[in-house]
Order: structure tokens, then sequence, then C-alpha cells
């Protein structure tokens, strides 16, 4: 089952979990050490978040020998942006015909 | 295109007809109806919630409820509902619905119309589905209208 939306949109609400979202949507999985590297931030705390974006299902981790190499999944970011078009295109719709209602 | 981590969607549209034109179609319920499509069973009141059904073909069996939130004079009309919520089989009153505002602005042509719809982040998953489904059949009818309209105007 897809995690809920809340999940996500929560998830999506944090500067540095955002900013390891732009580090893996490049596509290459990355270990923890490459994550932590230039950034400000512990190790404790990105593994933290990564276990965030995990959870979101944004992140996936996969074993490579002893190390965890996490990566960027789109699917359920492009769930919601998806969601978001239909009710867009929804309101297109209605304003279209409220226009032509009010200058008939 | 709605931008990536937003919760909500916000439109907007500038109408050749004067501000108190289109404040009377937005907050009139009999009006709202005609363009909205649903058919309301009493007037828009602050703080009140009003059903009617929808009269968009093949969902006339729906019913259709917002509770209306705020009523600003010409500035300002916003009510709260559960977008999709459909199904009589499911009792939604203890899902956070979503907010839609309409904001008017007097323009040197007419008015301006911002429409914003917040509060997506709190929409249950399973309702995405059904958002597709209607969609679908929604351009069907849209092609349907204009179709109609061209034939008339032929």
């Amino acid at each position: 089952m897809r995690p809920a939306k809340a999940v996500i949109f929560a998830a999506l609400g944090d500067d540095t979990r955002l900013a390891l979202i732009a580090k893996l949507s490049g596509g290459l999985p990355s270990s923890i050490s490459q994550l932590t590297a230039g950034s400000k931030v512990t190790r404790q705390a990105i593994t933290k978040h990564l276990r965030v974006l995990q959870q979101a299902g944004i992140v996936r981790c996969s074993r490579r020998g002893r190390e965890s190499l996490f990566e960027f999944d789109p699917a359920p970011i492009q769930g919601i942006i998806e969601y978001l078009d239909v009710v867009s295109t929804q309101w297109d719709h209605a304003l279209a015909r409220l226009k032509s209602f009010v200058e008939k | 295109m709605n931008e990536i981590y937003s919760d909500r969607v916000e439109k907007q549209i500038e109408l050749q007809a004067s501000v108190s034109r289109v404040w009377g179609a937005l907050t009139d319920s009999n009006e709202f109806g005609e363009w909205f499509r649903v058919k309301m069973d009493g007037p828009f009141v602050a703080g009140q919630a009003v059903q009617g059904h929808i009269t968009y073909p093949g969902y006339e069996h729906l019913k259709w409820e917002i509770v209306v939130q705020a009523i600003e004079p010409e500035k300002l009309f916003s009510f709260t509902w559960h977008p999709y919520a459909i199904d009589p089989k499911v009792n939604y009153s203890k899902e956070i619905p979503t907010l839609v505002e309409f904001r008017l602005e007097k323009t040197e042509s007419g008015a301006l119309l911002k429409v914003t719809e917040s509060g997506f982040d709190k929409v249950p998953a399973e309702r995405r589905l059904l958002a597709f489904r209607m969609n679908d059949r929604g351009w069907a009818e849209q092609m349907k209208n204009i179709e109609q309209y061209v034939a008339q105007k032929a």
C-alpha cells in the first residue's frame, strides 16, 4: 500500500530532507558517508532524516556489502502532483463555465 | 502546473463582468449551481452547512454538501467541503475537509477572481483513484458540450 499523502507532505516539510532529495534525485544510489560529506548536519541526523524519507516511500534503501545505499523514488511525489493536476483541471473547467455564465 | 511541494491549487481568471455580477454568481446558491452544476437546497449562509445535488450528467443521484465559512460582500466567499466525497456509503464527516476561497478584485475591464483550494495534505490517499476516474469522464463530457455548442451555432 502507498503511504498516505499526509506522510509524504510531512516528509517534504524539512530543509535537510529536501536537500537530501535534491542530492539523491540525480539518480545515483548514495551511502550515508556520501550524503553527509559537505553537510553541517551530523551522520546520526542524516540517518534519521533518511528513515523519514524511507517511511514516506520517497527513498529506498539497499545493501551493498556492509554499506547501506539510498536511492530516490519519484513515484509518491509524482502521485501528489498528478492528483493536484486533476483538481486543477476541474477548477479550470468550472471557472470556464463561470466565465461564460457571467459574461453572457 | 502546480508547485511540487504544495498542498493547494491556486487559480485566477479575468472576467469581463462587474464585481457585483460575479459576486452574485458566486454567492447566490441558485446562480452558483448553474455553472457549478449542482442544485442547492438552500441559500449560502456564513457558518451553515447546505446540501445540494449534482446536476452533472451521470451523477444526479449524488448529494453534495458544503459548509459556508466567510461571506465578505464582493470580496471573499469561502466554504469547506470533502472533494470527491460522493460515495453514499462512506461517512466523510470525520475527515478534514479542504477549504475553497474565492477572492474578488475590481479591474479596469471587470473583475479578477482568485480561487484557492487548500488542505490536500489531509485528503485520504484512496480518494485519488476516484479523482482520476471522474476526470476521464469529465473530459468526455466536455468534448460533447463543445460539440453541441458548435452544432447549435452552425
